[in-house]
């Protein structure tokens, strides 16, 4: 696949960082406004989709980055497990306790071990989504080669 | 009352284009209308006239909230979607490289 | 309200019907975006910000893979007379719509009218949630406190489709 026109390039350039910012906003502010982990991480996976389009596969080395997204979708998974697991080890002793404390509604800091699963499963999302959109691209280009 | 008639007709639609299309295409956009019925059926159970989206404000939380149950069930189904989805086209573009062709029925042929 | 949502969705109807029946796969699937934008704007008027998030950029990248997928091929979908194949999945679809339209008849008298009420479930969800979990989000609250399985579960499957898209999708074809 090839990258697109310099203005294009330019302009993703320029854009990205900041859908990846607005990603990254939905999912830490996830327990206070709309949005948290689900959300964040399919826009995080729009951001690096926009980029691919517009570079194209001359510029990133898809392969290497595809291997990277399955390591991290793997890792998240198994961390959000491990926090589930965790609340075995406290208190009442329940699958998925959610044994932090709370601190005050409305705090950025709150709401326990909510934000924690919304910042693995965030990135589990981003890194799933990507990780198909990245398959799907290469396998167009193995097979037009 | 209209509106979960509306609902079901959608899904309906759907229904129909899945029976009756033989362009796998056209199969996975008639699936995805199907999806897209059911999670606004969930939205629209838990609709409350009056109510305000489920944000608790604490400094005045005496409010009647939508139902955050079925918004929960329909964001995780969102994403399995959209997951779902694209393993379909996975499938339909390897058919497509092999037999050269998005027919359903052409395909059973030329399996033999 | 009813009627704006009635609306939005008879609009959802008519896109999709186009997009079962074009002739240009290419518009087949953009007609399906009818279809999912419509639904941003009916959760936006149903009070449900978080999924209108969710869904519209769901639907952007739904777009893409799909736009990908049909662009490079033969996008001309070739109606061929109907045959007695085609009568018969006909036939087989009008008497499930049927029979469907019946059973939705009997469902239907069961559910409270629009807007009138929600789900008795949905009492202790609400009361009381913001000191239970502490997030002032009740949505965020629901889906990983109260009902973290099945969110588990959810991950679970998107991790086993994100397998199964690099199985497909990397077996050497047999030439």
């Amino acid at each position: 696949m090839k990258g697109m026109t310099l203005i294009v390039k330019k302009t993703t350039q320029l854009i990205a960082g900041m859908v990846f910012m607005y990603g990254i906003y939905i999912i830490v502010h996830g327990h206070l406004t709309p949005g948290g982990g689900f959300a964040g991480g399919v826009v995080i996976a729009g951001s690096f989709i926009l980029l691919i389009l517009a570079f194209g596969s001359d510029f990133l080395n898809l392969v290497k980055e595809e291997s990277g997204s399955t390591l991290y979708e793997n890792l998240a998974i198994l961390v959000v497990l491990f926090l589930a697991v965790s609340g075995l080890l406290f208190g009442t002793r329940v699958f998925f306790l959610n044994w932090f404390p709370k601190g005050t509604v409305g705090q950025l800091v709150s709401a326990g071990m909510l934000p924690l699963y919304n910042i693995f499963v965030g990135i589990e999302v981003a890194a799933s989504i990507l990780t198909i959109f990245l398959a799907l691209i290469i396998f167009k280009e193995e097979i037009s080669e | 009352m209209i509106v979960y008639w509306l609902c079901f007709i959608l899904f309906l639609v759907g229904l129909y284009g899945v029976i009756t299309r033989r362009n796998l295409v056209k199969i996975a956009i008639s699936l995805s209308i199907m999806e897209f019925s059911t999670f606004l059926f969930f939205a629209l159970v838990g609709y409350i006239d009056g109510g305000v989206a489920p944000i608790v404000d604490p400094a005045d939380p005496v409010k009647v909230y939508v139902d955050p149950l079925p918004q929960a069930l329909v964001l995780t189904a969102i994403v399995i979607g959209l997951a779902t989805t694209s393993m379909l086209m996975a499938v339909i573009i390897r058919l497509y490289r092999k037999y050269g062709t998005f027919d359903i029925r052409e395909i059973k042929n030329l399996r033999g | 309200m009813e009627l704006a949502i009635s609306v939005i969705v008879g609009l959802m109807i008519l896109g999709a019907l186009y997009a079962i029946h074009a002739k240009d796969l290419l518009s087949a699937v953009i007609a399906s975006g009818i279809v999912g934008y419509g639904l941003v704007i009916c959760f936006l008027l149903l009070k449900a910000p978080d999924l209108a998030i969710v869904q519209i950029v769901v639907e952007t990248i739904t777009l893409i893979i799909m736009v990908a997928v049909v662009f490079d091929s033969s996008r001309e979908e070739s109606f061929s007379k109907p045959d007695t194949q085609g009568y018969v999945s006909a036939i087989t679809a009008v008497f499930l719509i049927i029979v469907l339209f019946y059973f939705f008849k009997i469902s239907v008298s069961a559910l409270d009218v629009f807007g009138e009420s929600t789900l008795r479930m949905a009492g202790p969800y609400i009361e009381g949630a913001t000191e239970k979990t502490g997030s002032a989000n009740l949505v965020t609250g629901v889906v990983f406190d109260f009902r973290g399985y099945d969110t588990l579960g959810e991950a679970t499957v998107l991790v086993t489709a994100v397998l199964g898209v690099l199985t497909i999708l990397r077996l050497k074809g047999k030439k």
